[in-house]
């Protein structure tokens, strides 16, 4: 049967890939972009979960065995920064869209002009 | 229309695959090996309570060296995208007095915590790219209160590139001590801070390069955040 971790995971890739696929304005479009990452993040942190047990900081009253797999919370932590990393380019990106054809809308912008 | 419907009908089709692909996946079970290990040798070999931190700066210490590169890379990127010739900030509207002084108030405080993120990386939740991207929010601040506001590029320039010369170079002091890259040496061979795990000063070279990264991150996202906020002047 399927977690209601993994359900909200899905949940928001399948929001964000419908941005994705049907809004025409380029920043929602990469809003999308950014909600589908947040559920593959969660989907990552939530396939490292075991019930019962917290944080991997191995703190008082918290020994190796009480503590949760520290693995993927490292991935998620590379993947924030790399997804920082391609919005970043991204929104740049848009900008020189938005100053060299005055608009954002997608459909207008595939009209190539020389 | 068509086109939504096609959309839904696509959702659904992906939805069901993933569900039924994770479906078999076990939640809130212990399924880690490595893990397990990383867990049980983690105060031994390196030092850190923090066993994320660990494995991100530690035993994957090379891996962050590339996401280091790949930030910069994103960095320098939108730099190339947005140059131009003459660029100023075109801003016309002073922020509101709430903003200003409130800003004026917070920005050493915002800039205190993100230094306390990065330093305490290998104690608390947290570490050397929160820290720095906590840093970059005091400078977005100074940018939205403040018109005429500028970083000082050239000091982040500099900051920047001996934060990256310095991770290398921790990473070569490591191999010309312990024999290969990112060598813990602070902790391996002068066992530094092994009687007082837990404390500030442990965790081998684990702060050092949480402070390192959080230089090198609070000055690459207050770049990116100056390039996108300046226009070109026409004149």
């Amino acid at each position: 049967m399927i977690s209601v971790y993994y359900f909200g995971a899905i949940a928001l890739i399948l929001v964000g890939l419908y941005a994705i696929l049907v809004k025409k304005n380029l920043l929602k479009v990469l809003i999308g972009l950014s909600i589908m990452e947040t559920g593959v993040n969660l989907l990552l942190i939530s396939v490292g979960y075991v019930s019962g047990r917290s944080a991997p900081i191995l703190s008082e009253g918290i020994g190796p065995n009480q503590a949760v797999d520290p693995i993927p919370q490292a991935l998620v932590l590379t993947a924030i920064v790399i997804g920082v990393a391609t919005t970043a380019m991204a929104l740049s990106v848009a900008m020189l869209i938005y100053e060299k054809y005055g608009t954002l809308n997608i459909e207008e912008i595939r009209r190539l002009r020389g | 229309m068509l086109k939504r419907a096609l959309a839904i009908i696509l959702l659904l089709i992906v939805g069901y695959w993933l569900a039924q692909g994770l479906a078999g996946v076990p939640f809130g079970q212990d399924k880690m090996l490595v893990g397990q290990y990383y867990l049980d040798n983690v105060k031994q070999q390196t030092g850190a309570v923090n066993a994320v931190t660990a494995v991100v700066v530690n035993y994957r210490g090379f891996d962050t060296l590339g996401e280091v590169t790949v930030l910069f890379i994103a960095s320098t990127g939108v730099g190339a995208l947005l140059w131009r010739k003459k660029k100023k900030r075109s801003a016309k509207t002073e922020g509101s007095i709430v903003l200003t002084t409130g800003t004026r108030l917070l920005v050493p405080f915002v800039m205190l915590f993100g230094a306390y993120i990065f330093i305490h990386g290998h104690l608390t939740p947290g570490g050397g790219f929160p820290g720095g991207a906590t840093i970059a929010t005091a400078f977005l601040l100074l940018y939205l209160a403040f018109i005429t506001y500028e970083i000082p590029h050239k000091s982040f320039e500099k900051t920047e590139g001996l934060a990256g010369m310095g991770y290398v170079l921790v990473g070569l002091i490591g191999l010309a001590i312990g024999g290969y890259f990112l060598f813990d040496w602070i902790w391996q061979t002068w066992n530094f801070g092994t009687e007082n795990v837990g404390r500030l000063l442990s965790g081998g070279f684990i702060p050092i390069i949480y402070t390192i990264i959080g230089l090198k991150v609070g000055t690459e996202l207050s770049g990116i955040i100056d390039n996108m906020l300046k226009e070109e002047v026409s004149e």
